[in-house]
């Protein structure tokens, strides 16, 4: 399925990415935007509809109180104006993911617009331009039936409308150049830090495997020392935020290869594949004519100034102010800090420490045996299966000497493997270290008789001759025995 | 400028309905003539009148988040051709994948 690459390094000395980033939230209210049905994930398909979400004949919205809130602190977070004066556009298509023939959306007037966020990478900020935020309702699910699951097979589809209506903010950013060759990482960073605003700001689950947060990726090459924008395709389908980093470097790599070869970037939609490639989607040279218009049935939104800066004190702490008081507050070193941002860690680390750890400890899990984990089975580091509260908890196992350090990792085991928190797995799997002295010093006393050249070198002063008397104690104890009492046990026996 | 039989016809296309070529040029002058007297009342209205956006003038009509009724999957489901599993079932479509 592969289409002709260009080595990233070469494809970065020939041409400079101009990134264009759409990202979806899928806001967590009780109702759906225009009508009262729950907005819950997960129900019976169809339970959740209504003459307004199913677009039966003369059934009239009502917009959600609730999710203009949401809409409003959201642009102030990302630091936009709010329009005095706005309006809902319809957007025509046909596609039965939503049975009015339109989605109702916004068009030329969003509620909020112009704005700017920044996001840190190896340390250093690096500004995102907002164009807009706006509100829009999401679709209903279909499934495909046929061959393989996928469209292209498909016999049949089934529909499911209890999502369509839920309130939606579509973010868009403005071109965003002068990323270089981090352009992918600078992508991926962006939508990490909307994540953890909308998680701040509480106005959404941002669940990228849910689809509570969703990212459209376009990216288009510039030559080096050109000023005028390239043809862009856009990618869908990008669920994670590893997929995102991927498949920007995978789309550089490819419009390199066809730019250099003479070719031209053809605009289109390009899907994502998780096996590591895009796939052209329809062709975007009929381009699509929407049709949008006033919505007649929706009166405007005018939010009063005085709404908007009751609002703006809800707001919470902008991502600097709060990496540089965490920084502070738990003593990390610039490059420390750097590393857990870099890895998306911060707000795990963050609840790691809220739930009892100390920083410095919380740190080490999350970087080292956690982040190990999680590059191994290729998930995201909050996706590892061990929530902050357990990592608290381990911790504390060990501080109380009830594990050592290699116990702790077969600990984290068990909970990875869904057998319950840590002290449950210790207790199921009989993980704590003997603490029992009589057990211990009668594997001492066995040690000391195997390993007698060893005993006596000790006794003449070589304390290295140590180690191998404390190995054969915890290979007699299956490593489940803390190595300092040991020693100390040793010590007084010889 | 007067709208062509052309410009109709993509207009039909987009709205998914079918017309003849007689429609075509029957209708052409007429949708001109509509365009062309919503036009006429833009050039009347001046810099001082504000857009109107509906015979009452209203803004900020809001519902509070409180969910109420919806309909049960039989009641959602009774106006559908054919349903399946508790879902609408439509034929295979062609041209986007969702």
């Amino acid at each position: 399925m592969s289409e002709p690459l260009m080595d990233y390094d070469e494809a970065m000395e020939r041409y400079d990415p101009v990134l264009g980033l759409e990202v979806h939230v899928e806001l967590s209210t009780a109702t759906k935007m225009f009508c009262a049905c729950s907005n819950q994930f997960g129900d019976e398909p169809n339970t959740n509809t209504c003459p307004v979400c199913l677009g039966l004949p003369g059934a009239l919205p009502v917009v959600n109180g609730s999710a203009v809130e949401a809409a409003i602190r959201i642009g102030l977070a990302l630091n936009c104006q709010i329009a005095q004066w706005c309006r809902f556009a319809r957007k025509n298509y046909f596609y039965p993911d939503m049975t009015k023939n339109f989605q109702t959306s916004q068009y030329d007037e969003p509620i909020a617009f112009d704005g700017s966020v920044e996001v840190e990478l190896d340390g250093r900020p690096f500004a995102v331009p907002i164009e807009r935020a706006h509100m829009e309702e999401d679709a209903g699910k279909l499934t495909h039936f046929g061959l393989s699951g996928r469209i292209q097979d498909a016999d049949y589809s089934l529909i499911d409308y209890n999502r369509a209506g839920t309130p939606l903010i579509e973010i868009v950013t403005k071109p965003v150049f002068g990323a270089g060759a981090d352009a992918p990482r600078v992508a991926r960073a962006y939508v990490a830090m909307l994540r953890d605003l909308m998680k701040a700001l509480g106005v959404s689950d941002v669940r990228m495997e849910q689809g509570s947060l969703r990212c459209d990726a376009n990216v288009s090459l510039m030559p080096k020392g050109s000023v005028e924008l390239g043809t862009r395709t856009e990618t869908k389908n990008v669920n994670s935020l590893r997929s995102i980093e991927r498949a920007l470097t995978y789309e550089i790599r490819r419009q390199a290869a066809v730019l250099a070869s003479g070719g031209k970037v053809r605009q289109e939609t390009r899907h994502w594949h998780e096996e590591g490639f895009t796939s052209p989607g329809r062709s975007k040279e009929e381009a699509e004519d929407y049709r949008y218009f006033p919505e007649p049935d929706l009166p405007p939104v005018a939010p009063s100034r005085e709404w908007v800066e009751q609002l703006r004190a809800t707001l919470p702490e902008p991502p600097a102010e709060r990496r540089k008081r965490l920084a502070a507050e738990w003593g990390f070193s610039a490059l420390e800090m750097r590393d857990v941002v870099n890895a998306d860690a911060l707000d795990l680390v963050a609840e790691t420490v809220e739930a009892g750890a100390g920083p410095q400890a919380a740190r080490k899990w999350w970087m080292t045996d956690l982040a190990r984990r999680a590059n191994e089975a290729g998930v995201e580091l909050a996706e590892v299966g061990v929530s902050p509260a357990q990592v608290a908890q381990l911790q504390e196992l060990v501080e109380e000497g009830v594990v050592n350090d290699s116990l702790a990792r077969k600990v984290l085991d068990g909970v990875v493997a869904g057998e319950g928190d840590p002290r449950q797995v210790v207790e199921a799997r009989g993980l704590a270290v003997v603490s029992n002295d009589a057990v211990l010093e009668e594997a001492v006393e066995k040690a000391v008789a195997a390993n007698a050249d060893a005993a006596q070198k000790v006794r003449d002063g070589k304390q290295q001759a140590m180690g191998a008397i404390i190995g054969a104690v915890m290979r007699e104890l299956g490593g489940k025995a803390d190595a300092a009492k040991v020693r100390e046990l040793i010590v007084k026996r010889l | 400028m007067a709208l062509s039989a052309q410009e109709v016809e993509r207009l039909a296309k987009l709205a998914r309905i079918d017309l003849t070529p007689e429609e075509l040029e029957r209708l052409a002058p007429q949708l001109d003539l509509i365009i062309s007297s919503v036009a006429t009342v833009s050039e009347v209205a001046g810099e001082d009148v504000g857009v109107t956006t509906h015979a009452v003038e209203l803004s900020n009509v809001f519902r509070d988040d409180v969910v109420g009724s919806s309909l049960s999957s039989e009641a959602a489901l009774s106006g559908a051709p054919v349903a399946e599993d508790g879902r609408f079932r439509v034929p295979r479509i062609l041209g986007e994948e969702s």
